[in-house]
């Protein structure tokens, strides 16, 4: 009878009507949560490369709308910090997030994208052989699967966005140029404006001002400080004049983690900053 | 409304749709209404010729899509090709009937000889006609989503996946060589007699398969511009010029590659099954290597990117190959490879980037 009954038990289990299966509840994609005000946490992170340590315990927040400079000498694992954000390499221990909730470690890049994470590359990584406006086009936030993607067509409000985008990066004369054809300080403005249009709540920025003439220089730092607030943005940056023209807070990393954090003043004049990185600057 | 919207800026697709329906009204005509003694009457051989040429321009232009568009320098394309060509080469065989030189009513001719007493199962459904069309699209199809699937998401890219669909032609290629496989073996599968009732040698029947790949090829060519003109067309290019930016703007990368890949896959097929009753025979050859090789000539030949260029190689080099081969077969290998490399070297829009040019300057 017992065992008539143990027997019983299990199917009865399974049938209970008052439950979900945990394969039938939808895969949690929970929004992004910043009410602490903190867009995104890197804790403990560390990430090697046969045997060197490129990211050594980092910690990192960067608050909700701030504006962020991250510098540091060569091979401080500014670019592998990048890298780990947006999925491109996997830390080997740590966890990073995106605002409270969502866990960037167990997405892939396109899906860390459509959270609002938007990255820069060091070189100007534009669609050369397409115009300026296909560019903008392609990096519309909105349904990137592959049916609806063939059958998209622009709406007039999308439009409009795009124009405001255009307009705001100063290439709406250029808008049916082929992005080819643009400058090297006009493509990096391009890109940081395909950026915009997927909305995204973080901006990932490297080395946004390489090879840029004075005056690309200040527009650029211009509209850098024009996204943070109601967006997030970090910028990895060797240019010291260009850090100081923008920065309220600046990071130092040496070494895959974090040396010094604070004003760009209070950073200059720390002696372990002095030693590793602007004492070379400062001759 | 809709092919104007495609079409528009598209000069060398005006020129080719407005061709292909001239030669499928006029073809007929000078074939079957025009006697034969008229200097204007179209023979029989020059008309199946034609049409032949017409199956290896689709083949082309499915080379083209995943080539120019989406960056896939695919050395496997033939293997769709001659897929088609088996799925529809095995419909032949079935309307044979009992009409074979062992008159056995159930099985093809090379099965008897083997000593088979029965129908292996992946012969089934192929005496109907709508099974053998659907599987004319279904098995290259599956082959190719099957591949892309495993190749795309472990990010092959560029030269490797070049080799792997060289290697997966050569694969399949050996497999058919084998009679256990029952597929005829290396003489493969020939001596059709008529497709839907219709006698294969009867001059009708060659004009309707004519007109069949002229159609084919419109619509072909119709599809893939739907593709390229349309966003994912140009999320296809992004792809192309910097794989990485159109992952970070998020774009499932591996998905679009896959979907285009197929669908150029089904497209090869197609050409292929209208490919194998024109020419009466398909056998394991049509798997080389080497053909896949000579169909990426043929694009770049007419210019990348494009897809009406594909349409101009495919027939340019082809042409050239039956007019080689019948003067001195033996330098044709030269003439192609020498050709490859004048293309590369001088032309590498194609032979159409020379009136790009023109059209640019003017």
């Amino acid at each position: 009878m017992n065992l008539f009954q143990d027997t019983l038990s299990m199917p009865r289990e399974v049938m209970r009507r008052d439950r979900v299966f945990d394969f039938m509840i939808p895969a949690d994609n929970p929004r992004l949560d910043i009410s602490h005000n903190t867009i995104l946490y890197l804790e403990d992170v560390s990430v090697s490369f046969d045997g060197f340590k490129a990211i050594n315990d980092l910690n990192l927040y960067i608050d909700a709308g701030e504006l962020r400079c991250i510098i540091g000498p060569n091979g401080a694992g500014k670019t592998t910090m990048m890298d780990i954000i947006t999925g491109k390499t996997r830390p080997d221990t740590g966890t990073v997030y995106f605002g409270q909730r969502i866990d960037l470690l167990t997405l892939s890049e396109p899906e860390i994208a459509n959270q609002g994470i938007g990255r820069k590359f060091q070189k100007p990584t534009v669609f050369e052989n397409q115009s300026v406006l296909c560019n903008l086009e392609l990096s519309m936030a909105g349904d990137k699967r592959v049916w609806p993607t063939f059958t998209a067509r622009l709406s007039g409000e999308q439009r409009d966005r795009i124009g405001e985008v255009l307009e705001s990066i100063g290439l709406t004369t250029e808008r049916d140029l082929r992005a080819g054809a643009l400058s090297h300080g006009q493509k990096q403005w391009l890109e940081i404006g395909m950026l915009l249009m997927q909305n995204p709540k973080l901006l990932l920025v490297d080395e946004p001002v390489a090879g840029m003439t004075h005056q690309e220089m200040d527009r650029t730092a211009e509209l850098l400080r024009s996204l943070a607030g109601e967006r997030s943005v970090v910028v990895v940056e060797h240019d010291m004049d260009f850090v100081r023209s923008i920065a309220n807070r600046v990071t130092v990393l040496h070494q895959g983690s974090v040396l010094a954090e604070g004003s760009m003043e209070q950073v200059q004049n720390d002696p372990r900053v002095v030693e590793v990185y602007l004492g070379g600057d400062a001759c | 409304m809709f092919l104007k919207q495609i079409l528009a800026g598209d000069r060398g697709g005006q020129t080719l749709l407005a061709l292909l329906a001239v030669i499928t009204v006029l073809v007929p005509i000078l074939n079957l209404a025009v006697p034969e003694g008229s200097p204007l009457h179209l023979s029989t051989y020059t008309l199946t010729l034609t049409g032949k040429y017409l199956t290896y321009a689709l083949l082309a232009v499915a080379v083209d899509l995943v080539w120019g568009y989406l960056g896939i320098l695919s050395l496997g394309h033939a293997a769709f090709f001659a897929l088609g060509g088996y799925a529809m080469g095995m419909y032949l065989m079935r309307q044979i009937g009992d009409r074979g030189v062992y008159g056995n009513p159930d099985l093809p001719d090379f099965m008897v000889f083997l000593d088979w007493q029965e129908l292996p199962w992946f012969w089934y459904g192929f005496d109907q006609f709508w099974f053998a069309a659907l599987m004319v699209m279904l098995v290259p199809g599956l082959v190719a989503f099957a591949f892309g699937w495993f190749a795309f998401r472990s990010r092959v890219t560029g030269v490797y996946l070049s080799i792997i669909t060289q290697a997966l032609t050569y694969a399949l290629m050996l497999a058919f060589f084998r009679n256990e496989m029952g597929f005829g073996g290396n003489n493969g599968l020939t001596d059709f007699k008529e497709i839907l009732g219709f006698n294969l040698q009867a001059d009708t029947t060659r004009v309707a398969l004519f007109v069949a790949s002229a159609v084919a090829l419109g619509l072909g060519y119709v599809a893939c511009r739907a593709i390229v003109t349309s966003r994912l067309g140009r999320v296809s290019l992004a792809i192309r010029d910097a794989e990485a930016r159109t992952r970070f703007i998020g774009y499932r990368v591996e998905h679009v590659k896959l979907a285009i890949f197929t669908f150029s896959a089904v497209l090869a097929g197609i050409a292929g099954a209208l490919y194998v009753p024109q020419v009466g025979i398909i056998n394991p050859g049509e798997f080389s290597p080497l053909n896949s090789i000579e169909l990426v000539i043929w694009v770049a030949v007419g210019g990348r990117a494009t897809l009406y260029g594909a349409v101009v190689g495919a027939i340019l080099v082809n042409y050239a190959k039956t007019t080689f081969t019948g003067i001195m077969p033996e330098a044709w290998l030269f003439a192609l490879g020498g050709l490859f490399v004048v293309v590369t070297l001088f032309l590498p829009r194609g032979v159409t980037g020379l009136l790009r040019r023109k059209e640019a300057s003017a």
